[in-house]
């Protein structure tokens, strides 16, 4: 059991160069277990690129990380990092469009059921108690999320702000200690923001930690218990909302100073 | 009329061949976007090892049923460790590289196992023994036998059984999952590596089943003999549309039936001036229609080009 205060991931010296272009530089976080933290910053900061390296689709040129209690170089494979407890989502959806949201949120389940390929061909008694759990919990997970359709409805048929949902079910499936969330309310109305913001608070007081992209300032401020600001691939600030609203580099990096 | 329903047997057991062929191809391209041409070889290394194990274990006294029994299991881990190697070693270090480049890595595994088994079992033809009587059923005038009924009947089950296995569990969904995004799929905690190697060696399983039916139809095994075999299962996945498992069932069976009615009549219809030894020429009319007029294929989605 973690006390509130422990860290959840200490993001050292962080690295990423794209050829010629530094993608992010020397960059180092703290995220509390519980907080809500977020990662603003102006297109092109670096944002999704340290998200990637966090979940495993790119490999760090530098720096590591520590989460929980495991240190990585930021090389490791996505299946690992989420087995380890991060999940995410993306800022341009990517669901299974053809499978069922039922299905969509059960592959989420993936890597904490067991069934091999033996069970599967077999059909084992065993095989089939899992498969009704899992179904059991991603119809739950639907709901907590608030998606309330039909469970053979395949993916790419739901609303755009379902889709996002659905994704976070998704995500929470994989039981993550930590849940990334790349730009969740892009392309929402207010209302579906508002609701999002509620969801995410619910998520959180679950004991989930979240960590947010997103470029709604009014969401973030509202929401998020401290705050990084990156650009050009550095950080450039970090605190709680009202100190990085005042910060001069802040203001500069958004304004073009 | 008994000519017809005769030519729709024929036609119902090749293309269950077909179809069992056919399934290997359209899951390793649903999963990886590759068309794998060295699986119509898994298919002539299977009906070969049988046929090996079978006249080694003939004349030792065992019961057919069993000799059977051996032989099938041993081709079937005998493909599967083959399907396996195969993307271990010659496709997955080309994962990110260019299409031609596993394509033409395709080819030449083709030819290099066709090599080995030119090698190996010799350039002739082998007789695969008979191991059932030729007993058959008659039904209206047409003759089914023994073998055939067997044949039928085992495709039909492994087709069954691959549905369930890809739409009802969790291996499945996981396949279906990287299938249609391997990135989402990985960061879901599915080891989109594991799955994919998983793909290739349930396909060379089917394959391994598929070439001791086809040899124990036909009676005949030869180093060659998956380079034809494949052209037509690859065309069977391509009339059903690629990538789609059901697709491939159905295109199976409708490019054994084409072929064998093809076969049946073309004498008639040409006058005599046409044998039935252009059977072959049927499926690849099939391939060049379904490529002019409907390149999804019939049960393939109207996709947009990928990328």
């Amino acid at each position: 059991m973690t006390s509130p205060a422990a860290t959840l991931l200490k993001i050292s010296g962080i690295e990423k160069r794209f050829g010629g272009l530094t993608a992010l530089s020397d960059v180092s976080l703290h995220i509390q277990a519980g907080e809500i933290y977020g990662l603003i910053g102006p297109n092109g900061a670096g944002k999704t690129t340290l998200f990637n390296i966090l979940t495993g689709l790119y490999q760090a040129d530098g720096g590591k990380f520590l989460f929980g209690d495991i240190e990585y170089a930021g090389r490791s494979k996505p299946h690992i990092l989420a087995k380890a407890g991060i999940a995410r989502t993306f800022q341009n959806i990517r669901l299974f469009s053809n499978m069922t949201i039922l299905e969509n949120v059960m592959v989420g389940c993936h890597h904490h059921s067991h069934t091999g390929i033996w069970g599967a061909i077999t059909r084992h008694k065993n095989a089939r108690n899992e498969e009704q759990q899992i179904a059991h919990r991603a119809a739950e997970l639907l709901i907590y999320v608030g998606i309330n359709r039909a469970h053979h409805m395949l993916a790419k048929n739901l609303s755009y702000g379902e889709q996002r949902r659905l994704e976070i079910a998704r995500a929470l499936a994989t039981n993550p200690k930590l849940l990334a969330l790349d730009e969740p309310a892009a392309g929402m109305n207010a209302t579906e923001t508002d609701s999002l913001k509620t969801l995410l608070q619910t998520i959180r007081n679950h004991g989930v930690t979240v960590l947010l992209i997103e470029h709604d300032v009014k969401l973030v401020m509202g929401l998020c218990d401290r705050i990084a600001v990156l650009d050009y691939g550095k950080k450039i600030a970090e605190g709680v909302p009202s100190e990085v609203r005042n910060n001069p580099a802040v203001i500069a990096a958004y304004l073009g100073g | 009329m008994d000519i017809f329903l005769q030519q729709i047997i024929n036609g119902l057991v090749q293309g269950s061949v077909y179809s069992m062929v056919a399934l290997g191809y359209t899951m390793v391209y649903g999963i990886l976007g590759l068309i794998n041409f060295a699986h119509g070889e898994i298919v002539m290394i299977g009906a070969m090892v049988a046929l090996s194990v079978i006249q080694l274990l003939t004349g030792a006294g065992f019961p057919i049923f069993f000799i059977l029994l051996i032989s099938l299991m041993l081709s079937m881990i005998v493909c599967m460790i083959l399907g396996y190697s195969m993307e271990r070693i010659a496709y997955r270090p080309l994962r990110n590289a260019p299409r031609l480049a596993p394509l033409i890595t395709a080819i030449g595994l083709s030819i290099v196992l066709q090599t080995l088994a030119m090698m190996f079992w010799g350039r002739e033809y082998h007789s695969f023994p008979l191991l059932f009587t030729n007993d058959s059923v008659h039904i209206a005038g047409a003759v089914i036998t023994e073998v055939q009924i067997i044949i039928i009947t085992v495709a039909l089950v492994m087709m069954g059984g691959l549905l369930i296995l890809v739409h009802r569990t969790r291996l499945g969904r996981a396949m279906r999952a990287v299938a249609e995004n391997p990135s989402a799929a990985a960061l879901m905690g599915v080891n989109s590596n594991s799955v994919i190697s998983i793909t290739f060696v349930l396909g060379s399983a089917l394959a391994a089943i598929a070439g001791i039916m086809i040899s124990a139809n036909y009676g005949i095994v030869h180093y060659l003999m998956g380079a034809l075999l494949g052209l037509k299962a690859f065309t069977a996945a391509v009339l059903g549309g690629i990538g789609n498992l059901r697709g491939a069932m159905l295109g199976g069976l409708l490019l054994g039936l084409i072929e064998s009615l093809g076969a049946g009549y073309i004498g008639d219809l040409s006058g005599g001036f046409l044998g039935s030894h252009y059977q072959d020429v049927f499926a690849f009319f099939v391939l060049i229609a379904v490529l002019i007029f409907r390149p999804s294929g019939l049960l393939g989605e109207r996709v947009a080009e990928r990328a």
